[in-house]
């Protein structure tokens, strides 16, 4: 197929977007039409499909198929559409609230399914359609509308939910980083399976500067390690800090000090099976880590979709019932005259 | 299977066995015993035609059938209860009993040479145990364990196994045993011991009836249109056929979302053992997950379905008005059981009405069936799924317990025969489209995620008129609640006009629905049989009712509703139409009506 059949205005609707002004969405909105335009897939075969909450209001704003759901339901509403067409290519759209909180059963059981979704998972770590009370990710003691003495609840970190559950992918982004979202997404789109994919968005009006830690643009070098695939660990504005494997733990090392050279870091193996290290990656915090970003894990596996087809087509070759009135003549029959 | 008590006002009993089983002299008997207690009575004997056939064949069976009690012409078609001395009697006369009959056979002649003599096979003897009322006698240990103090020889003491089958005849009957001993004294006035023995043993088989408490299994009322081809089916399994067969027919791909629940489960497992139809079934991480994996299908454009209980229905609320607002097909089964709460999950009740009807918040109407037997599970599985397709609705399927787990034979139905189903899939004629367009029955169609040109988007919050965007102007609101509502009613244009049995000038109306139909058949037509001016609606399309429901409420002077709940149908129909007064019988023990109860409150309501 010719490449950029699309562009990212044939996957914008007419509908007026309605996210406050500066919203983190936007970023993602445009992150995704782009991927679309350029990734291989008809116009007509993707689906975009959302729970409930601010980011899930997204299938209204894409030009393509969409189905805006019920809170807490997003996988599986996907999952049905998925399972019900594996031709599709199903884009899940679901929040902090609506992905752990609600939804947090059927998001483990999604993962854990390895049902071929990708799962655009904002994290504002806040509940912003309801105005501003605290989120499953909500930092532990922050303060909100329903914690106004601070919440005593210990966040989810979505990644190591994720690979507890057992997930085959897991990869982190940043709402205004749209370049590297649309990279991260394409090649999410690729992966045959759960794809979660966290982005950390800002809620303006809610939370304003939750992620500006790590977004910060004075310190953001310092701040965020950008994992590629068979790349050494390096971050930092002099391109001079490193993750190193110390015993059962990371840590955070110069180049040049102590002895220290590229070849002493770890090099990211995505597809690792074993979770150890990409846990110990999606657990890294400030101060004492960066915070990683890009995909941390992709093992490539057999999706639930094209399990149940393969299971159909086997059953399918050995039966004697083609039919419904195969199914009826079946077994045990007796005629009366 | 649908039972009810034997009508022992006409009653069709056959003894068969060996030719010298002495089977011919026993039906004589039995005959003579029903004529001097003055019932009418026809019989036919019916032998082989060799005098000495091959013993435990099926071409030497031997039979003697009789028919007795009020206004008998015939000896009958088939028989309630079948004397069995071997296994090949059971053989030559499988095809005249009827459904659900009772079957005494003497299980000490089940021996393996005999078996395969008759030709009963294990799976044939596994179909005889589940369609019919096997009852396993040792009639011949039996007769020996009674004669055991005699000194009479082995060919001798088995020779009278016939009389120890009638005794349990007569137990059954509750006949008396005089006018056999009677004649059993004539027979051999010159050799006394034979008398004794024979009257030992015939007194034996009635006291092993009695002792075993045997009683006529029941039959079900298939007097009309019998032949065919047949098979034993669960309500379960009928559902779940009726699901598939509708997917077959409107070609569509078949998903099922759903979570194991008492009574429901074996819809689930029906569905996910027939991946050889391309059946999908989905086990969900919950009842929510259930359905609305469901959903997801149906926007895909799958026909898709979720079974449960009640306590699942109640979880799956939020998400049938989720598919009320997009208009996608959808099928809930709901295998009733008894509430609240986890209540009695083995148990069946007819509680659910109000849940089926209204239980979502919104104005949320979605139209509700109830099955009546088990084996027209299937049938009205199949019409929800029609509605469900060609009208773009969720659709409510009411069954219980008791038809869920209840068996009865099904007449096999030719695919070719079914109702055509029409999705509406939109049409590549059509030149503009909009997702909230629709047909003259309010109806929008279905272009699903793939089809090139119609990309859409719908979802739970309101949408606009004919297009489909996002809407909170008010009066949007109303029309679309208004449209939701019309499109509901209309399909009682596409249901069938409810049908009235019975009494024609009845003076009361019995009104049923969904699993109480053979309690309350049977109550009526008891009833009717003793004079009384009954007739019986019994409701299987409750969401919208038959166009006729009035017409026929207003004939009648009494009304009584009859439910395993507290009067929900009784205040549906008050609420729909308030002119009538509505009596009332109820039960909520997790059981089904006694035939008796209903009788006799049917009996009060005409006094009274």
């Amino acid at each position: 197929m010719a490449e950029n059949k699309y562009t990212a205005k044939d996957f914008k609707s007419g509908q007026e977007v309605r996210w406050c002004p500066g919203c983190g969405d936007f970023s993602v909105l445009a992150a995704v039409q782009k991927a679309f335009s350029e990734l291989n897939h008809e116009k007509e075969d993707y689906a975009v499909i959302s729970g409930i909450g601010c980011s899930s209001r997204f299938p209204y704003y894409m030009n393509n198929y969409g189905f805006h759901g019920i809170h807490g339901r997003a996988a599986v509403l996907a999952s049905g559409v998925k399972v019900a067409n594996p031709k599709l290519s199903v884009w899940q759209i679901t929040g902090d609230g609506d992905a752990l909180a609600i939804g947090g059963n059927h998001f483990i059981h999604e993962v854990r399914r390895n049902v071929d979704v990708n799962v655009l998972l904002f994290n504002n770590q806040i509940y912003g359609l309801t105005k501003g009370q605290y989120s499953p990710t909500s930092k532990f003691g922050q303060v909100t509308k329903t914690s106004p003495y601070g919440t005593i609840e210990t966040p989810f970190n979505p990644g190591q939910l994720t690979i507890g559950a057992g997930g085959k992918f897991f990869a982190r982004t940043i709402d205004v980083n749209v370049k590297e979202s649309v990279e991260i997404f394409k090649f999410a789109d690729g992966h045959k399976g759960t794809s979660i994919i966290e982005i950390l968005q800002n809620c303006v009006i809610f939370n304003n500067g939750a992620h500006s830690k790590i977004t910060d643009k004075e310190e953001r070098e310092n701040n965020q390690l950008w994992v590629e695939h068979g790349k050494p660990m390096i971050f930092g504005k002099e391109k001079n800090k490193g993750i190193v494997l110390d015993g059962y733990k990371l840590k955070v090392v110069t180049i040049g000090e102590n002895g220290i050279t590229e070849k002493d870091l770890l090099v990211h193996d995505m597809t690792e099976e074993d979770p150890t290290i990409h846990n110990a990656l999606v657990n890294m915090k400030l101060p004492d880590f960066p915070v990683v970003f890009g995909v941390i894990r992709a093992i490539p596996d057999k999706s639930y979709d094209q399990m149940i087809v393969e299971q159909i087509e086997s059953v399918q070759a050995n039966s004697p019932v083609k039919c419904m009135d195969d199914l009826f003549n079946s077994g045990s029959t007796w005629v009366v005259e | 299977m649908s039972k009810q008590i034997i009508d022992l006002d006409n009653v069709v009993v056959k003894f068969a066995g060996d030719s010298g089983d002495g089977i011919q002299l026993t039906g004589t008997q039995l005959t003579n015993t029903t004529a001097l207690l003055g019932e009418e009575v026809a019989t036919f004997p019916d032998y082989p035609a060799e005098i000495r056939a091959p013993q435990g064949t099926v071409g030497g069976v031997s039979g003697f059938q009789l028919h007795f009690g009020k206004n008998i012409f015939t000896p009958g078609d088939k028989c309630d209860v079948l004397i069995a001395l071997n296994p090949a009697a059971i053989m030559a006369n499988i095809n005249s009993i009827k459904w659900g009959g009772t079957i005494i056979a003497d299980i000490d002649t089940f021996t393996e040479a005999n078996l395969a003599k008759a030709g009963l096979t294990p799976e044939i003897l596994q179909g005889v145990k589940q369609n019919y009322n096997l009852i396993e006698s040792p009639i011949s240990s039996m007769t020996k364990e009674c004669l055991i103090e005699t000194d009479l020889d082995v060919k001798t003491v088995i020779k009278s196994k016939n009389m120890f089958a009638l005794g349990i005849v007569y137990k059954l009957f509750g006949f008396p045993l005089k006018y056999t001993e009677e004649f059993l004294e004539k027979k051999f006035k010159k050799k006394p011991e034979l008398v004794e023995a024979n009257k030992m043993v015939l007194q034996g088989g009635a006291s092993y009836a009695s002792a075993i408490q045997a009683i006529p299994s029941f039959r079900i009322c298939t007097d009309s249109n019998l032949k065919g081809k047949y098979r034993n089916i669960s309500g379960n399994v009928a559902t779940a056929w009726g699901l598939l067969a509708a997917a077959e027919k409107a070609n569509l791909p078949f998903f099922l979302g759903s979570y194991p629940i008492t009574p429901a489960t074996e819809i689930l497992q029906e569905i996910a053992g027939r991946k050889d139809l391309g059946a999908k079934s989905f086990q969900a991480e919950d009842e929510i997950g259930g359905i609305v994996t469901s959903i997801g299908a149906a926007f895909a454009g799958n026909f898709a379905a979720t079974s449960t209980s009640g306590p699942g229905l109640a979880l799956k609320s939020e998400a049938i008005g989720l598919a009320v607002i997009t208009e996608l097909p959808l099928v809930i089964v709901d295998v009733q059981r008894g509430g609240p709460s986890t209540g009695l999950p083995t148990k069946t009740e007819q509680s659910d009405l109000f849940q089926a009807l209204s239980g979502r918040n919104g104005e949320s109407p979605v139209p509700v069936i109830a099955a009546s037997s088990p084996s027209n599970c299937f049938d009205y599985a199949y019409k929800a799924s029609k509605i469900a397709i060609e009208h773009m609705t969720p659709v409510l399927l009411l069954t219980d317990s008791y038809l869920a787990n209840g068996t009865e034979p099904w007449k096999i139905v030719a695919m070719k025969d079914m109702d055509v189903i029409t999705p509406k899939t939109v049409s590549r004629e059509t030149e503009e489209y909009m997702p909230y367009m629709r047909d003259e029955n309010f109806v929008r169609s279905w272009a699903v995620p793939g089809m090139k040109g119609y990309e859409h988007r719908i979802g739970g919050l309101e949408k606009m008129d004919v297009t489909g965007t996002v809407s909170y102007v008010p009066a949007n609101h109303e029309r679309m609640t208004m449209l939701r509502d019309s499109k509901i009613k209309k399909i009682v244009n596409d249901i069938p006009e409810q049908t009235v049995e019975g009494v024609k000038d009845a003076d009361v109306l019995v009104i049923g629905w969904g699993s109480t139909y053979g309690h309350i058949t049977t109550a009526v037509t008891e009833l009717i049989a003793e004079g009384k001016k009954v007739a019986h609606a019994h409701f299987n399309y409750i969401y919208p009712l038959p166009q006729n429901t009035e017409d026929i409420l207003k004939k009648y002077k009494k009304i009584v509703v009859c439910e395993l709940n507290l009067g929900q149908f009784a205040n549906y129909l008050r609420m729909n139409f308030p002119q009538y007064e509505y009596r009332q019988f109820n039960k909520v023990m997790g059981l089904p009506f006694a035939v008796a109860d209903l009788k006799e409150s049917i009996n009060e309501i005409m006094e009274g």
